[in-house]
């Protein structure tokens, strides 16, 4: 139990040491990049507007300092105000998450459920043929850029959630066929296989819980890549979940927001590789 | 597979030898534009048609090619050679200094890929000379693709660091910079030249992905992720299949890349 307590602690300080090393990263990057806020340049603006917004740019060049402000605000909920979008930068969260995280959800499911469905049968069936077909499959959608696979699914008029299922599933795929294949050469499994037990029985009782640290490494993996995945789909199926906002927020150089988005996603990425190793430490011992 | 190795090297080299003579094979250059004959149909002066702004599609795909196809290779080269030397030095050193390199590269590889780089791209100037445009994008992508590879040659250069060979160098007084460049780098080759190929599929596909969400390589200048940016004016698929063709090609090209990657020893 302690040990347990001691490695949840251990993961907590590192998700938040990440979260908050990518949240400066993401204050130094806006600060320190060369480009410059349109609107300085804006000749529609007025003097007055002009010297207005050059002086708001100037309090926060100082990275230090400005990264400690929003600090500051975030210890008393404050995340800030979009500058582009003229709203809190909480409210938009609130607002996109549950469409990030619904699209997500249903890509994973589909990604794991067609790299898995391919690749168990792979095992048992031991066909040649079938191998080819399925590593076909999976080499065909690794090759396709996803913001293209999500316009095709646009024009098909089909959910965004398969795209981003299908862009998951090569990565899920290859992965659990090497696992999967591993699994096969053990010498109890060959020993269960050789006893008679049924295929069914063999799978959920030899081949996976022995992997279950690498099966869930995997899990990560594929949720930062489906992250990854949603900012062009988003985009390009006009979906108001947070790829879209990380679009917008960047082209229009939103501080306030890119560095909350910057943070949200780098704690999702860190808190499943964490959870992950986690899951896998404390199993272990029982696999 | 000897056979699938060398279907697609040569499909890849037919690729790349039509690009380095677009010049020749091109019937006009990439930002011509035949104003009488905007989104025109294939027909024998325009082997693809013409884009809505009566540019001569097959040549904008020769050219853009030649681009995408020799600046993803560079991309890969300069994200090689800053994985050697941040994972070369990390492993090497070891210590406190392969801690920090490496908490380094896990905080890039923490961020999706895609959403660094679009936040990395869109934080550069956007209105910018198209061949700057081009320089940038691909620049981007050499300098943020180093993570994956920086933790793969940590790894190689710490196990040289206590192979036998080094200890003996290090016993007959040989200098650490001596040690590192003439003794461990030249063993990491193998392990770069890996990183180096798998990093060209996958930057060929984010300049791609960047280019569709108008943060790659601007117009005139075309590239994949430019000439793939048409498609989102398409309404149907069955319209006009002419308009795949940079699809079909950069999915076949990756295909290539990826079919030589499925074996270890890569093709020099």
């Amino acid at each position: 139990m302690r040990h347990i307590l001691f490695l949840i602690a251990k993961h907590a300080s590192r998700i938040l040491l990440i979260t908050l090393a990518g949240g400066f990263l993401a204050v130094a990057l806006a600060r320190l990049a060369p480009g410059v806020d349109e609107r300085e340049i804006d000749t529609r603006l007025s003097d007055e507007s002009r010297a207005a917004i050059q002086q708001s740019h100037d309090a926060e060049r100082n990275v230090f300092h400005f990264y400690w402000v929003w600090l500051g605000g975030l210890a008393h909920g404050n995340l800030g105000m979009s500058q582009a979008l003229n709203r809190p930068v909480a409210e938009l969260l609130s607002e996109r998450l549950p469409v990030t995280g619904r699209l997500l959800g249903w890509g994973l499911l589909t990604g794991w459920g067609l790299g898995l469905g391919l690749a168990v049968p792979l095992v048992f069936l031991r066909g040649r043929a079938y191998d080819l077909g399925a590593s076909a499959l999976a080499a065909l959608f690794l090759c396709v850029p996803a913001a293209v696979l999500a316009l095709l699914f646009v024009l098909l008029r089909a959910p965004a959630a398969l795209a981003l299922g299908l862009l998951v599933f090569p990565k899920v795929f290859r992965y659990a066929r090497t696992l999967l294949q591993q699994s096969a050469a053990l010498p109890h499994v060959l020993t269960a296989r050789a006893k008679g037990l049924s295929s069914i029985r063999v799978l959920f009782w030899h081949y996976l819980p022995p992997a279950a640290p690498q099966w869930l490494a995997l899990l990560a993996v594929s949720i930062t890549l489906a992250l990854s995945i949603a900012v062009p789909v988003e985009v390009v199926c006009d979906l108001p979940g947070i790829g879209q906002l990380a679009w917008r927020a960047a082209l229009a150089r939103d501080l306030y927001l890119l560095v909350c988005l910057t943070g949200i996603v780098t704690l999702a990425t860190a808190a499943a590789k964490s959870a992950s190793e986690l899951l896998g430490e404390t199993l272990r011992p029982l696999s | 597979m000897i056979w699938l190795r060398n279907i697609s090297i040569g499909i890849l080299a037919a690729i790349f030898l039509a690009s380095l003579f677009a010049g020749t094979l091109a019937p006009a250059p990439y930002a011509k534009q035949f104003r009488d004959e905007p989104d025109a149909a294939p027909s024998r002066q325009h082997w693809l048609g013409t884009d809505d702004l009566g540019r001569d599609r097959f040549s904008r795909v020769l050219y853009g090619t030649r681009i995408s196809l020799l600046l993803a290779p560079a991309a890969a080269f300069l994200a090689a050679v800053l994985a050697g030397l941040i994972g070369g030095v990390a492993g090497y050193r070891g210590g406190w200094t392969e801690r920090g390199l490496m908490a380094a590269a896990d905080l890039v590889l923490s961020l999706p890929w895609l959403f660094l780089l679009l936040a990395v791209r869109a934080l550069m100037p956007l209105n910018v000379a198209p061949i700057h445009s081009v320089m940038i994008t691909f620049f981007i992508l050499g300098c943020l693709g180093w993570a994956a590879g920086a933790r793969v040659v940590c790894a190689g250069a710490r196990s040289l660091r206590n192979s036998d060979f080094a200890l003996q160098a290090q016993a007959l007084g040989c200098s650490e910079t001596r040690l590192l460049l003439r003794h461990v780098a030249p063993n990491l080759r193998p392990i770069l030249l890996a990183q180096f190929w798998i990093s060209v599929p996958v930057f060929i596909l984010a300049e791609a992905n960047l280019g569709i969400l108008g943060l790659g390589v601007s117009e005139p200048v075309p590239s994949w992720g430019s000439l793939l940016r048409e498609l989102e004016g398409l309404t149907a698929i069955s319209g006009k299949p002419w308009v795949f063709v940079p699809l079909l090609l950069l999915i076949v090209s990756v295909t290539s890349f990826q079919v030589l990657l499925m074996d270890q020893e890569m093709p020099v």
